[in-house]
Order: structure tokens, then C-alpha cells, then sequence
């Protein structure tokens, strides 16, 4: 009997099976241990920070609620500060308030961004020359300064408003991107297959050309994140960030503004320092690793 | 797999050996994939003489670009050579160190690879990428020697000598290719390999191509083997053809033989699926898909598709055989091992 | 009445104006017409530059004439409603030459076939869809549980043709472009992709537009051909005339560079001057005249003045040339009508 068989295996394009993508992402981050090593570090800080707040007293946060300056002991393993707070308390709630921050900005940004470039890129005309100009003009100039200026204006900054705004400031990368490969998608045979079977503009865009971005989102989210978490912490050293939640940058803030160095209370700038190195740490290695995927090398022979 | 005295005889045949220029011997080449190795090249023997045009036909898949690359030993990974012998004059390419198989190259054996034309560098002007393919080659340093030497080469194929001050973007297609043809027949090799050479081109600049390539290749008194997938193309250029499928050679026969008396199954349906002049309206595909070189159909590769199939096919392979002077085919129909 | 038409249409890319003065004229005042009455297969043949897939374009309503109109039974394509283009879309369905990137990698090469189902509404529900796919993947020779529910990556490039046929098929349209159908695929399952081609017309009545530069399965398939040369009509007619009596200098020249599979009819050894039509390659920019001219192995005078209007040789024939002066002159949308009938 002839039974039809599957073709051989060479000279076949990858394919998007959701078993492809599990596979490839896990090859992805075999083959890339610097990545790995650093969003293990963040990913490990994290949890810590997470488990920790469930089981931590968030009262000993509060103000006055322990004595203070006292140096690191069993009752308190991070010693107090100068408001009468625990630091192991304020360490373990403030860090995943950083990546809270840091992960909305990044989600904001990249979703703005993506909007903008699938609209720029496919329509093009007018839209895709004042976008086009604006994210460049955006790109130039220091978003810190940007940053610092907003953040002085805003009454009281809450970790939500404080993501909105560096989200706002993070679109162009992510937006410049995926331009670009709408740009390139829209030419393709499917996108015209699809349009002689029906469907919209709209469709396509989010139909068709969407689902084949996503290696890149993956990579604009990474970097959207990283860079708003940076943004954040920058923003919370200098004391404009949230002030009413606890953040590893402000309390550094604080400890500086209440000179912890001269006063010997290496435990008050002490851990937030470690903790901000291995973030800046972890978004390091990521980024790095990441970089040698904006030149690619051809890997491999592909014949028939 | 062809066995060890099968391949002599495919090699030694008589009267004709003292012509031979090349010749394959149980040629294996398989690509490492994640789910194991696929039989890209399964134990192909052939020869080819001196002054001959070898045409080597098949469709995707099976197997003949991959032949044309490991001629050249320029299969990288994950493909690999994994044995054989390529006799070139009776020198084992497959053998030589890397220093010596690169003099090899372009000076015994050119290539003139699929798609040639698209890779010539878009940021060197022609003539400076014809000296480089010398340099790289000889020990020839004087440009006015260089300069002469590609001058002349141009004019064989049809080409100004000034288009050595172009840049490939400026030459259209037919132009490109016939720089490619030139680039190859530099150093004067004794074998050409042309893969594919005008898959990209119209017809009329295809003929033109091809007319230049075998003007050149008379004056050399080189061999040439075209691989490709056009049996048109092939009537009109070659002497003898070879049918590759699923990484065999089925049959080799001269080309009127081929287009007269198709011997193997899947020639004579090949042939028979030729688009005509006199077949209007009639169309007879070849039923079925082509088969998987990672698990591979028991016994004869093609026995799942061929109407003369019968139990035997399906589980021992048949050699490539000589059944009558200069016709070979690797088919139970004919090699007499059913009594 | 002609379902679908061209009349005189030209297409010219590049902007011309203040900054850039480069233009390119895709399509120059070509004709064409398909007839309604019943169904046919018309080739267009052309090679690389001849202006073909860009007819095709205009032809799919995908880009806009210059000058001239496309017309969808009679309608204007630039003057249609909504509702209208639809229906348009619905009849005037596209086969393309790359099997590989006519589906999304993302998804299965389901969707290919359950899209257009949805969006013109063809089934009213799951199990009538179901139905209505299968069927048309087995009329496009396949079985719908070897192909449905694969990536495309999956399947061989054969098999993704064919999926491509089975999706004008289901969408049942008056008329099929089929642009280079079959020179992607083996040429072992090229005969059976034309074959079910020729069934499409045979047993569903769809007219086929079958563009190519292959002459010879233009010749198999077709009734009709024009061929173009670099966006004008050299010669249209009758298939049979046109490829076994070529008139025009360039259909001899493509026609006698066929490489036939017969090592008996070998490429001739041509005389200089039809090498030298072969060596020379298409001038670029405008030309006065015969664009062929420089080309031809029997150019005279007047060739370089005017471009040469189509003349009727023939009942079903008629060729670009001053060699046929003596013939009456035709216009090209009058010859299109007159080969539709």
C-alpha cells in the first residue's frame, strides 16, 4: 500500500508550533548562558523579594514602628534606619516594587510602541512621517532629563504613575523596530493572499503580521524593561520616585540625605547597593547577550 | 548501498578508463539533523570523460546540488562527507589536505554554484573579483599578467573587456551568469561544475548562457557536469545523463538513449510528464510525494510510487547495474536477480 | 459581455515631477478580454521585464492603472461600491507561483482555507465548512488528513499548490489568475498541478488567465496567448497559430530558444544576426519606435520612427509589426473582444 510520508527534514523552513517555540526558547537559553545566568540573578532577587513580603510584618515598614539605627541583630537581620523602619522589611517590599515599576514601563512602552509601528509601517504617508520624526527626535534626546523634569512637577508619585510616565518615554526603540518589520511583512505573498481572501487592513495587521513579530517583541520587551527599571531606580535615588511605597532606590536616597555613610550605618546604604548591583548585574548580562543578535551569524549550511 | 564490487565495476570499466577524467566511488554524504542523519548522498558511482558534458538530473531533494558541492569538498556542516572517492585524474580529492584540495579548486575543478550571479560581491568591481579568484589560486602577482589573462577569458564568454570596470549591480542577469561561467574557467580546470546555472534567467538569455558555456568548454577541452532539474535544458547540452532520486543514481545513460528507451520506472515517468509541443492538453504527473531521506522507504527508493513495483522492490535495494553497453540502471526489472 | 477586461490600460511606476524624472512604463496600452459566454484559458507569456505580473496586478484590482480601466463584467474596478468590490473579489480569485510564501509560517495551513470561507460567508456553519474543504482539497487532488491541521513547513511544496488550488476552487470564482503556477514545483507534479488546472475549466467552467514564461505549457493549457514584450503586445492569437507559426521576430526568437526535450532538435546554429538579437540586451528608458528594434534581425527604417499597431493576419491572429503592414490594422481592445467571442 503507498502511504504518503513526510517530506525529509532538510531544506525545510522553521515552522510556529507552540512545541517549536517551547523548544526553541529553551535552546535559546542553553545556548546562551550569560543570558540565562542573568535573568536567573533577577529572576532569584525576585523571589526572594516576593516570598519574603508574604512573610514579613509590612507595619515594620511604617515609620517609627521599630527603634532606630540600630545595626544588624537577630530581631531586626538588617539592622533599622534613621525613620525607625526595619530594613529587611523595607528591602524584601521594595524589591518587587522595582520590578513592578520596571515591567509595567517596559509593557507600556512596548505596547505603545508596537501600535505606533504597526500603524506607521502599514499605512505609512503622513502618520508614518510625524511618528517617524517624533521617535526620532525622542531617541536624541536624554530621557533622564525628561524624566527628572516630569517627576519634579507630579505631587504625589504613586508606582503606577511613575510607570506611565517612563513607559511614555520608552515607546521609540520597541515603535522603530517593529516599523521596520512591518515595513518588510507587508510586501509578503500571505499578507496579499490574505487581503484577496477578505480580510481588512486591520485584520492583517493584527492577524497576519502580528504573530510574526514576536521574536522581536520578546527581544523590545526585555529592553523595554531593562531600561525601566533603570529609569526607575534612577529616578528613586534622586528621590523623585514613589514616596509613599517602599523602594530599594529610595532608600538609598534616604540614607545618603541622612548621612548613613558618615555615621558608620553601613547596613542602611548597604544592602540597597547590593541589591541595585545585581540588578544593573542582571540586566547586564541579558543585554549583552542580546546584542550579538543584532548582527547575526549565518549558522550552519541550509542545502537541498 | 552499492557494494564494493559493484563500484569497481562502475569504475573500471574498460576501455574506456584510460579517458576518464573523474570519478565518483560510493559517494556518502549525510546532514546531521536533530532527529538523525539524512541520506542526502547514499553511495553514488559514476565516471566522467574527458571532453564530456554529464548532465545530472533530479528533482528537489534529490540529492544532485549536494553532489556538486562535495565534488568541490565545500559541504559544511551539519553535512558531511562520510565516504567514497573522488578520483580526479586519479587523485583522491576527498583526501587531500585543505592547503592542497584549495589549489585543487578552480585550477583542476571549478564550480560555478547555483545562483552564482547573486553572489558575486555587490562592492567589488568585476574585475577585481576575477584577480582574486586567480591570486587566490596561483602564485600569479603581476596585474598585467592577471589583466591578460581575464581579458582573454571575457572575450570567450561574450563579454567587453570594460565590464572589468563594472559592478555587478550594473550588469543584468545574462551578463552576471557569463561572468560566473568566466570566473570558473580561469585557471583552465579539467572539470567544470555548473549547478544550476541559468535557473534565474529567461529563456532566450538561458540559451545564450548555455551556448557560451559549451563554446568555452570545447575550446578548454574540459568536462563539464550540469546538474539541474530541466531535461529540456539537458537534451539540448549534454552527452549523458544521470537520474538521481532520493540520493541514487537510477539510471545513466547516453542522452538519446535517455529520451528514446527510458529504462528505470521513474525516468520513463519523468519523461513521459515532459511538457510538448505535440502534447496538448495531455498531462501525466508522477503519482505520490517524494520520499523521506530521514526514514527512507525499505528495499528500492521509489518502489512506493512505481506501477512495476513488486514484492522484491520492497526489500532489497537494487545496484546500479550495466545491463547493456553504456546503460545503467539500478532496478530489479533489469539486474536479473528475481530468477 | 467580457467578464473581465482590460481596455488600453498602462501602468507607469516612479514619480515623475521636480525631484526624481525616472519612470518606468510597466504596461503600455495593453488590451485584453475575457469573455463570459463560456470558459477559456488565456495565456499571457512574457518574460522578465515584459510587464506580465504587473497586467496581473491591475488585472487582481490589487494596483490601479495609469491610464485606461480594468472592468469587472462591465463595471468599472475604480468606480465600484463596497458591496460590488466584494463581489469582485469573491469571482476574480489568484493561484501565485511561490508555494512557500503564500501562507503565514504562524499559522496551520488551515487558515488558508477556513479565511475566505468565513469572510464571504460561503458556509452557514462548522460542519458545512468542514464539508465544503474537504471537498474542494479533494478535487485539488489531496486528502484533506494527510494536509489539514500541518504547518506549512510540514509539506512539501507540491502539496502546498495544490492547497492553493483547492482555495479557488472553494471560493468558486468566474475567473482564476494563475501567475507562474507550477514553475516552483517538481517537475514530476507540475503535469498533475496543470492538470487539475484544465479541470477547473472543464468541470467548474472557471476561465483561467494562465500567466507564464514557459511557452510550452502556455501551449498545452491555453487557447489563447499574448505575448508581451516589455509592456506592449508583440503578438496575440490563437495558441495554436502563435507558438506553430510564430510571426513576430520576438515569439521566433522565443519560440526557437525552447529547450525542447528532444536531443534530435537541437538549438540551431543561428546566424550572426539572430545572435546578435540574443546578445543584445533591452535598452533602458524610452525609446522611440518598435521597442524590439534594436533587436531584430529584420529592423528597417521605419521601425525606429512609430511604434507599430497590431496587425490582423489572421481571423484569430494578429501581430506588432511593419514586416505585416500589409494586413489591416487592428486596435488592441477590438482584437481582444474579436478573440474573446
Amino acid at each position: 500500500m503507498r502511504t504518503a510520508t513526510i517530506p525529509k527534514v532538510t531544506r525545510q523552513r522553521t515552522g510556529f508550533s507552540p512545541w517549536n517555540a517551547v523548544r526553541s526558547s529553551f535552546n535559546f537559553l542553553r545556548g546562551n548562558w550569560l543570558f540565562t545566568l542573568g535573568l536567573s540573578l533577577l529572576l532569584a532577587l525576585f523571589l526572594f523579594g516576593a516570598i519574603g513580603s508574604m512573610m514579613v510584618d509590612p507595619d515594620r515598614s511604617e515609620m517609627g514602628a521599630v527603634p532606630l539605627n540600630l545595626p544588624p541583630s537577630w530581631d531586626n537581620p538588617l539592622g533599622t534606619e534613621g525613620f525607625g523602619r526595619d530594613l529587611y522589611t523595607l528591602m524584601v517590599l521594595g524589591i518587587p516594587n522595582t520590578f513592578k515599576i520596571g515591567l509595567l514601563a517596559g509593557g507600556v512602552g512596548v505596547l505603545i510602541g508596537v501600535v505606533i509601528g504597526l500603524m506607521a509601517g502599514y499605512y505609512r504617508g503622513f502618520a508614518d512621517v510625524a511618528f517617524s520624526s517624533l521617535a526620532d527626535v525622542m531617541l536624541v534626546i536624554p530621557a533622564l532629563a525628561i524624566l527628572i523634569t516630569v517627576s519634579a512637577y507630579v505631587r504625589s508619585m504613586t508606582v503606577e504613575l511613575m510607570a506611565l510616565i517612563v513607559g511614555l518615554l520608552a515607546w521609540p526603540l520597541p515603535a522603530r523596530v517593529v516599523r521596520a518589520q512591518t515595513l518588510s511583512l507587508r510586501e509578503r505573498l500571505f499578507v496579499q493572499v490574505a487581503r484577496l481572501s477578505g480580510q481588512s487592513d486591520l485584520e492583517i495587521l493584527f492577524v497576519q503580521i502580528l504573530p510574526n513579530l514576536l521574536s522581536y517583541l520578546a527581544a523590545a520587551f526585555v529592553g523595554s524593561v531593562s531600561s525601566g527599571i533603570l529609569a526607575a531606580v534612577g529616578l528613586e535615588v534622586l528621590g523623585l520616585g514613589p514616596q509613599l511605597v517602599p523602594t530599594v532606590g529610595r532608600t538609598l536616597y534616604q540614607a545618603f540625605s541622612r548621612s548613613a555613610m558618615g555615621r558608620g550605618m553601613w547596613w542602611w546604604w548597604g544592602p540597597p547597593v547590593v541589591i541595585l548591583a545585581i540588578i544593573f548585574a542582571g540586566l547586564f548580562l541579558m543585554s549583552i547577550s542580546l546584542d550579538k543578535y543584532a548582527n547575526p551569524r549565518l549558522k550552519g549550511a541550509e542545502r537541498g | 548501498m552499492i557494494s564494493e564490487v559493484q563500484s569497481k565495476s562502475i569504475a573500471g570499466n574498460g576501455a574506456a578508463n584510460a579517458s576518464k577524467v573523474l570519478e565518483v566511488r560510493n559517494l556518502q554524504v549525510n546532514y546531521h539533523t536533530a532527529r538523525g542523519p539524512v541520506r542526502a548522498v547514499n553511495g553514488v558511482s559514476f565516471f566522467l570523460k574527458a571532453g564530456e558534458r554529464l548532465g545530472l538530473v533530479g528533482e528537489s531533494g534529490s540529492g544532485k546540488t549536494t553532489i556538486a558541492l562535495s565534488l568541490m569538498r565545500l559541504i559544511q556542516e551539519p553535512a558531511v562527507i562520510e565516504g567514497g572517492e573522488v578520483l580526479l585524474d586519479g587523485t583522491d580529492l576527498l583526501r587531500l589536505s585543505e592547503e592542497e584540495m584549495r589549489r585543487a579548486r578552480f585550477a583542476d575543478i571549478a564550480l560555478i554554484p547555483q545562483g552564482a550571479m547573486n553572489s558575486l560581491n555587490p562592492m567589488m568591481k568585476i574585475g577585481e573579483q576575477l584577480r582574486d579568484t586567480i591570486r587566490a589560486h596561483t602564485s600569479e602577482s603581476s596585474k598585467a599578467m592577471l589583466d591578460t589573462r581575464i581579458e582573454a577569458v571575457l572575450e570567450s564568454v561574450d563579454l567587453r573587456a570594460d565590464v572589468m570596470e563594472s559592478y555587478p549591480h550594473e550588469l543584468s542577469g545574462g551578463m552576471k551568469q557569463r561572468v560566473c561561467i568566466a570566473m570558473g574557467i580561469l585557471l583552465s580546470p579539467k572539470v567544470i561544475v555548473a549547478d544550476e546555472p541559468t535557473s534565474a534567467l529567461d529563456v532566450v538569455v538561458q540559451r545564450q548562457v548555455m551556448e557560451t558555456l559549451g563554446r568555452v568548454q570545447k575550446k578548454l577541452g574540459a568536462a563539464v557536469i550540469l546538474v539541474g532539474h530541466d531535461m529540456g535544458l539537458m537534451a539540448q547540452f549534454v552527452d549523458r545523463i544521470g537520474v538521481m532520486y532520493g540520493g541514487k543514481l537510477v539510471e545513466v545513460s547516453p542522452v538519446r538513449d535517455i529520451f528514446k528507451d527510458p529504462l528505470h520506472p521513474y525516468t520513463q515517468m519523468l519523461i513521459g510528464s515532459l511538457p510538448t509541443l505535440n502534447s496538448k492538453e495531455i498531462f501525466k504527473g508522477i503519482p505520490g510525494l517524494t520520499p523521506s531521506l530521514l526514514t527512507p522507504p525499505p528495499g528500492c527508493m521509489f518502489h512506493p510510487r512505481c506501477p512495476h513495483a513488486m514484492d522484491h522492490c520492497s526489500v532489497q535495494i537494487p545496484p546500479l547495474e550495466e545491463i547493456k553497453p553504456d546503460r545503467w540502471v539500478a532496478c530489479h526489472l533489469y539486474n536479473g536477480s528475481l530468477s | 459581455m467580457q467578464l473581465l477586461e482590460a481596455q488600453n490600460v498602462t501602468k507607469i511606476f516612479g514619480s515623475g515631477g521636480l525631484l526624481n524624472k525616472r519612470q518606468m512604463v510597466a504596461v503600455d496600452g495593453i488590451s485584453l478580454a475575457i469573455n463570459e459566454a463560456k470558459p477559456t484559458i488565456t495565456a499571457i507569456a512574457g518574460e522578465s521585464g515584459s510587464g506580465k505580473t504587473t497586467l496581473a496586478r491591475l488585472l487582481l484590482g490589487v494596483i490601479q492603472p495609469t491610464s485606461g480601466s480594468i472592468l469587472f463584467q462591465g463595471q468599472d474596478l475604480s468606480k465600484m461600491d463596497k458591496h460590488a468590490r466584494k463581489e469582485f473579489r469573491r469571482q476574480v480569485q489568484a493561484i501565485f507561483q511561490d508555494p512557500y510564501e503564500a501562507y503565514n509560517p504562524f499559522y496551520k495551513v488551515d487558515q488558508v482555507l477556513t479565511l475566505p470561507v468565513r469572510k464571504f460567508k460561503l458556509a452557514h456553519s462548522r460542519e458545512e465548512e468542514q464539508q465544503r474543504i474537504e471537498e474542494s482539497l479533494q478535487l485539488a487532488g489531496l486528502r484533506p488528513e494527510d494536509t489539514l491541521g500541518r504547518y506549512p513547513h510540514q509539506l512539501s511544496g507540491g502539496q502546498r499548490q495544490r492547497i492553493m488550488v483547492a482555495r479557488a476552487l472553494l471560493l468558486n470564482p468566474k475567473i482564476i489568475l494563475a501567475d507562474e503556477p507550477v514553475s516552483m514545483v517538481d517537475a514530476s507534479l507540475r503535469a498533475t498541478i496543470l492538470e487539475s488546472l484544465m479541470k477547473l475549466k472543464r468541470e467548474l467552467g472557471i476561465s483561467l488567465v494562465y500567466i507564464t514564461h514557459d511557452l510550452t505549457t502556455a501551449y498545452q493549457i491555453s487557447e489563447n496567448i499574448y505575448i508581451l514584450y516589455r509592456g506592449s503586445v508583440a503578438e496575440v492569437g490563437s495558441v495554436e497559430q502563435v507558438i506553430k507559426n510564430p510571426q513576430h521576430p520576438y515569439t521566433q526568437l522565443l519560440v526557437s530558444s525552447i529547450p525542447l526535450p528532444d536531443p534530435d532538435i537541437r538549438w540551431g546554429e543561428e546566424g550572426d544576426i539572430e545572435r546578435k538579437a540574443a546578445a543584445t540586451s533591452a535598452p533602458a528608458g524610452q525609446m522611440q519606435g518598435c521597442k524590439f528594434a534594436n533587436r531584430c534581425p529584420f529592423v528597417m527604417p521605419e521601425c525606429h520612427l512609430k511604434p507599430p499597431p497590431l496587425y490582423r493576419t489572421n481571423a484569430d491572429r494578429a501581430v506588432a509589426c511593419y514586416l505585416y503592414k500589409d494586413s489591416e490594422p487592428v486596435s488592441g481592445r477590438a482584437m481582444a473582444e474579436s478573440l474573446a467571442a
